[in-house]
């Protein structure tokens, strides 16, 4: 089965072009894959916008005639490497999908120990083949990159639509924060939760915030965001070192700044 | 009499994550039946050292896309109970709802989305969008009700973000789960219209006979916590989980392996329904009948008909659960967290069977080991011993390559194989 067999989109009696798009995951949960299939009152839709020739967790068969391709994961064995320059080759436009492949997700918090360490912790003397955690721009062009953990359903639907129609795609400049303010919600500091709301880049409504759980910072930084400052905020709110290194550092955005937090230095 | 054949299943489609399926008969002979893992460990046992104890709950829940609730609640079991914390009544049942819409939610995808294809004879869902649109739209609408569920009491259909150590950092909308619970009650002809189609499938006709484990009932339906038991009449407590899951490691897959009283055990639906039956909801009893589940049932293509059972069993549990949450005005959400030196163990029953987690923790809360031991990865080896049994029954019969290699790929997915969970 090779093509999405819904009736195509037409737009003033003209068909939409329907891009072949395929969908792919490295070491990941398989969550931002689910979430394609999960927002079930849009699906039909969206399966009618683009055509797909590839989803394994979703269909039997397929073919490598892509256009866009959506990489889920963070790669963590050589043989992931290999596959993503195959995809990379095949594809026109290339999708880091989710925190794991933007930044390494939650896979990266591995890069905080020796990779010995770490396999003989999990699999004792038994060999077993993993390398440092890494996103997929430290091999590979990356033409987007949809962030989140997971993606959020209706800003992948948007990315995809103007992909499809060949419009701008256009990122929130402003971050968490601003959306939580807008939702009327009370400032998490003021009731001891920590957050990276101020600093992380916005666009997904304050998924987290809304429901009085802290940002964890799953999107990367905003743009102009000032982590420095946070960290110091932070600090006089009274969240210990350990709170603010856990959350600066799950899910790999912000992981630069964490080293010399860890060390005792200010960033 | 089947005398060559070489199947090769280069990552199984319509499964989470990444397997092999080798078989080959030669003059005859059958040289190899293997199911190989080749999964990229992510070693969230490893990552969890020296993180405080609120990070164990929000990152364990990352193990996994389709099961997340499952896994954070696990994990937060864990915590409570080396905390030597009980979570209230309200958060109870608030936490089996989300359970319940999660089981609802996953075993829906798996039914429609992964396994049904096998038996229309068709590579995915999507060629039924056209052909059969009234199916697609049931199984979507039966999903969403459950998804919608998830967000209402869990924040996310997908890691969750009310669900804490302690409670909830918030509680659902009184009017909101009255709505749900009128929209569970409407999703009953749903179901129905789901034995039906069900009912016009052929399983395949194997039996292998096994050991079932589960968590063990005591006046319910167990989903969260208690003890454990087996078909072989192995009992034990949950703290004793290691040895019920013998964890072992073996060449051909990344995830390690379990057993117990025989080489290999199964967990799941199937192995639910064979140990607690008599705790179903009486309707769910009924559907049982009507495909002749009765315990103990050795058959793992039952494994589908037995998620099924379930759906009944959820639906019609929820609908009690919101009427006895409402039936009581709203207490505290969350209870305050006193960090202390232990070892908690949580066993969890996920759409895909037991699941346990374990943490040490030292004084300031802080995790000094972890081990996390996923229901996928207790099927492994049975999957294995079934892939055997299989390939030798039917080539025996002399079956085609094209059929045996399907019933082999619906052997495997009628486990709802989670991998990527498994290996971790």
């Amino acid at each position: 089965m090779t093509e999405t067999p819904v009736q195509p989109k037409t737009f003033l009696g003209v068909p939409v072009y329907r891009p072949k798009v395929a969908f792919f995951e490295l070491s990941s949960c398989e969550g931002c894959q689910l979430q394609i299939l999960n927002n079930e009152a849009t699906l039909l839709d969206f399966l009618s916008l683009v055509e797909v020739v590839k989803f394994r967790e979703g269909m039997s068969g397929g073919t490598d005639d892509y256009e866009i391709a959506f990489v889920e994961g963070s790669i963590t064995r050589p043989d992931e490497e290999e596959r993503l320059k195959v995809i990379r080759k095949n594809a026109k436009v290339l999708v880091a999908f989710g925190s794991c492949a933007c930044f390494g997700g939650v896979n990266q918090l591995k890069n905080r120990f020796n990779l010995d360490w770490v396999k003989k912790e999990v699999y004792g003397d038994h060999p077993i083949e993993t390398s440092e955690v890494k996103p997929l721009d430290a091999v590979v062009t990356v033409d987007l990159k949809i962030y989140g953990c997971p993606v959020k359903k209706e800003e992948v639907e948007r990315i995809v639509t103007a992909l499809a129609i060949g419009s701008e795609i256009v990122y929130p400049k402003y971050p968490v924060c601003m959306e939580c303010k807008a939702n009327g919600n009370i400032c998490l500091f003021d009731v001891g939760e920590p957050c990276l709301g101020p600093i992380t880049q916005g666009g997904c409504d304050a998924w987290c915030p809304n429901s009085r759980s802290g940002c964890g910072g799953c999107r990367g930084p905003a743009a102009d965001s000032n982590v420095e400052q946070l960290i110091c905020i932070m600090e006089q709110y009274g969240f210990s070192k350990d709170t603010i290194i856990d959350r600066l550092e799950c899910f790999g955005g912000f992981a630069s700044y964490v080293g010399p937090l860890r060390s005792g230095q200010k960033p | 009499m089947k005398v060559n054949c070489d199947i090769n299943v280069h990552h199984l489609t319509r499964v989470e994550g990444h397997g092999n399926i080798k078989i080959s008969i030669q003059d005859g002979v059958l040289r190899q039946a293997t199911w190989e893992v080749v999964e990229t460990p992510r070693f969230f046992e490893a990552i969890l050292v020296g993180k405080k104890w609120d990070n164990a709950p929000w990152i364990c829940g990352r193990i996994c896309g389709i099961c997340s609730i499952g896994h954070t609640l696990a994990s937060i079991r864990a915590v409570e109970n080396a905390f030597l914390m009980v979570p209230t009544l309200q958060t109870t049942r608030l936490r089996l709802l989300l359970k319940h819409m999660e089981t609802l939610q996953s075993h829906i995808l798996h039914l429609y989305f992964l396994a049904a294809p096998d038996f229309l004879n068709i590579g995915s869902v999507f060629p039924l969008i056209k052909s059969s649109p009234e199916v697609v739209a049931r199984a979507a609408g039966l999903k969403k009700l459950a998804n919608d569920m998830c967000d209402c009491v869990g924040g996310r259909r997908l890691h969750p973000t009310t669900t804490v150590v302690g409670g909830f950092t918030m509680l659902p909308d009184r009017k909101e789960l009255a709505v749900f619970r009128e929209r569970l009650a409407d999703s009953i002809p749903g179901l129905v219209a789901t034995v039906e189609l069900f009912k016009t499938f052929s399983l395949p006709d194997f039996s292998r006979e096994t050991e079932f484990v589960s968590l063990k009932g005591a006046q319910d339906y167990p989903f969260i916590g208690g003890d454990l038991i087996s078909t072989d009449g192995v009992v034990k407590g949950e703290s004793e989980y290691r040895q019920m899951t013998n964890e072992y490691l073996v060449d051909q897959s990344t995830s390690k392996w379990s057993k117990l009283s025989r080489e290999a055990f199964a967990v799941g639906s199937l192995a639910r329904v064979n140990n607690n039956f008599k705790f179903l909801h009486p309707l769910a009893q009924d559907v049982a009948a009507e495909f002749g589940l009765t315990p103990v049932n050795h058959n793992p293509y039952m494994n589908n008909i037995a998620q099924l059972v379930e759906c009944v069993h959820v639906v019609y549990d929820s609908i009690q659960l919101i009427d006895e949450l409402l039936g009581v005005p709203w207490q505290e959400p969350r209870q305050l967290v006193t960090p202390k030196a232990g070892v908690g163990v949580a066993a969890v029953e996920v759409p895909r069977g037991i699941l346990y987690h374990s943490y040490d923790f030292d004084e300031a809360g802080h995790i000094v080991k972890c081990d996390c031991i996923i229901p996928t990865s207790q099927n492994h080896a049975n999957i294995q011993y079934d892939l055997s049994a299989l390939a030798e029954k039917f080539a025996a019969e002399g079956i085609q390559d094209r059929e045996l290699e399907l019933l082999a790929e619906m052997l495997v997915r009628a486990y709802d194989p989670c991998i990527s969970c498994s290996v971790h």
